[in-house]
């Protein structure tokens, strides 16, 4: 048995890597991830990603800090210091709005950065971890999972006939490169 | 990215039940013109027919707006369903011509304008001299005015002529001659629209209470015209879809029409609520006047207002498989196109008639009632019936669009 972990087709052109996923999926071989250095179109519908949940957390972000305000402003203005102020009710909640607005923005972008680097594990400090750091430049590459995918050669050879540049067996999941 | 098979020569037939309609729409807005003339309420007819022909004027030349804003973006996915705001380009003409008659006369019988424009208001010896008026008066005078809406409509009009007439001349010669044209011309006409549009507004609803002024008014709307055009687009293209025509408009394309009715219904609220914030905070009578009128006589038309145009589209339209779906953008197409017709009501009525429904001094006030739906009816007869003609004139795609393979293959 081996301690092979992963397989990564690393290609140097989208439509080739485009074609390796359409080949992989034709052969049944369940791919792991796919690394890009750009945003490519239509990639997410061929591999079946679900649709990203970022938008509800943003509205419930958001109404936790329209809710957030407009507690704070009626503590504020009705129940501790109620003032009269141009005639207006002590809770007059047009001259709210433009605050309330700012904190439901506020905490929507907080949440949204904060949601993003729980999922990311791209916490501040932390070592990145990636299976090919040159993914990040100007490899494409396609992560399939040795162990349950039994047959390396097939796999090998239908990423080499799609034209992968290069075919790496990886023992750990992630590399280090601090 | 399939091979397409569309037919880019199809043509829209404008026969049978849709123009029968718009023709009976046609009949019941004379009708009830005739019936508001003859029954006495020349006045509530004036104010009726005002917010028509200016609710048309705005979608026809927002219709120009939106041809001109996809050419200066370069933008490429609309180029397949660019017939449709040129259709009411085209139709602006019309449009403009119906609203200088209407303005005009509601000048020349002092229903309208009167506020301004009554004699004797900048006549210091005269009984009814009024000082604020009179200072205004370099620029609320007939000549003037008049001058300025027929510079104003007509320039919109040459443009969004000229816009329709490149890509009519592009099906036939292909080349990049005419999207250069329509690209420099459409650079030209933003700026005159952008700085004319404010002023058209000011002058045709604002100084129907000349005494009230907003720098916000201006904005406010444009905002209200564009999201109207924008539903009128999205209504009429979904409307043929619906039809069976324009095969090549998927759901991305609906997808960035919502995102626009989304996002400037919720720029209209900015705007109007920029305008009321600051009138609200500061609570200064010659101010307020504004909003006093309109809370104790047309309370109910003020909330419905917001109700329809804020609260409607952002709901509805918040998640995302609504905006890609053909009957909930129906509906919200619908909903904001009335609303925008409550939007402006509440905006004209309560200048003309300062008390509501209440009669004063035996003049009848307005209301809402056979007058206000029929005049509405009639135009969105005339409108159905003009863009629908312009439309069946010409292919419903432009087909040496340079960006429409692009289009075509447009996908979010």
């Amino acid at each position: 048995m081996s301690n092979i972990k992963y397989i990564l087709g690393s290609f140097g052109d989208p439509d080739e890597m485009m074609h390796g996923i359409e080949k992989l999926q034709e052969n049944n071989i369940k791919i792991h991830d796919v690394y890009t250095p750009m945003p490519i179109h239509g990639i997410e519908a061929k591999l079946g990603v679900k649709r990203s949940r970022l938008d509800i957390a943003a509205f419930f972000f958001g109404i936790t800090g329209t809710l957030t305000m407009l507690t704070g402003v009626y503590l504020a203005t009705v129940v501790d210091w109620p003032i009269n102020i141009g005639g207006k009710t002590h809770f007059a909640l047009p001259d709210f709005i433009p605050i309330t607005f700012e904190l439901t923005i506020l905490f929507c972008a907080f949440g949204l950065v904060g949601s993003y680097y729980a999922s990311t594990h791209l916490f501040p400090g932390r070592a990145p971890r990636v299976m090919d750091i040159r993914a990040t430049n100007d490899r494409f590459i396609i992560a399939i999972d040795a162990k349950a995918n039994a047959d390396h050669a097939k796999i090998d050879e239908l990423l080499t006939g799609a034209g992968a540049l290069e075919v790496k067996y990886n023992e750990r999941k992630y590399i280090s490169y601090e | 990215m399939g091979t397409h098979h569309y037919n880019l020569s199809e043509q829209f037939e404008f026969t049978g039940k849709v123009k029968v309609l718009s023709i009976v729409g046609i009949l019941v807005g004379v009708g009830a013109i005739a019936y508001g003339f003859l029954s006495g309420q020349e006045e509530r007819t004036f104010a009726n027919l005002l917010l028509m022909a200016y609710y048309f004027a705005c979608v026809c030349m927002s219709g120009a707006f939106f041809l001109a804003v996809q050419y200066v973006a370069q933008a490429g996915w609309s180029a397949s369903i660019l017939r449709v705001p040129q259709a009411m380009a085209k139709t602006l003409p019309i449009a403009v011509i119906i609203l200088l008659v209407v303005v005009g006369l509601g000048l020349y019988t002092h229903t309208l304008y009167h506020h301004w424009s009554a004699p004797g208001l900048t006549d210091p010896n005269a009984e009814n001299y009024d000082k604020i008026i009179a200072g205004k008066s370099s620029f609320l005078n007939v000549p003037f005015f008049m001058s300025r809406m027929v510079i104003f409509l007509g320039v919109y009009s040459i443009f969004a002529t000229l816009l329709a007439k490149w890509s009519y001349n592009e099906d036939l010669g292909g080349g990049l001659s005419s999207y250069q044209k329509s690209f420099k011309y459409s650079c030209i006409f933003l700026v005159i629209y952008g700085f004319t549009t404010p002023v058209f507004a000011f002058d045709t609803i604002m100084s129907l209470e000349a005494h009230w002024f907003s720098t916000m008014f201006g904005w406010y709307n444009f905002a209200a015209m564009w999201v109207s055009s924008l539903a009128a687009i999205a209504l009429i293209i979904i409307l043929l879809k619906k039809a069976g025509y324009m095969g090549w408009v998927n759901n991305s394309h609906l997808h960035n029409l919502g995102q626009f009715i989304f996002g400037f219904s919720i720029f209209w609220t900015y705007v109007w609520f920029a305008q009321f914030l600051l009138i609200y905070y500061a609570n200064m009578s010659e101010e307020t006047v504004y909003f006093y009128k309109r809370f104790n006589n047309y309370e109910a038309w003020f909330y419905i207002n917001l109700i329809m145009n804020f609260l409607s589209p952002l709901l509805l339209l918040m998640d995302r498989d609504n905006k890609r779906s053909n009957n909930v953008l129906m509906v919200v197409c619908i909903i904001v196109l009335c609303g925008h017709w409550v939007d402006y009501y509440q905006m004209i009525m309560p200048g003309v008639f300062e008390f509501g429904t209440k009669v004063i001094d035996g003049k009848p006030g307005s209301g809402f009632g056979v007058l206000e739906i029929g005049t509405a009816l009639g135009f969105l007869g005339l409108f159905t019936f003009t863009v629908l003609n312009a439309l069946s004139k010409k292919p419903l795609i432009a087909k040496n669009h340079p960006f429409l393979q692009e289009s075509l293959n447009h996908h979010l």
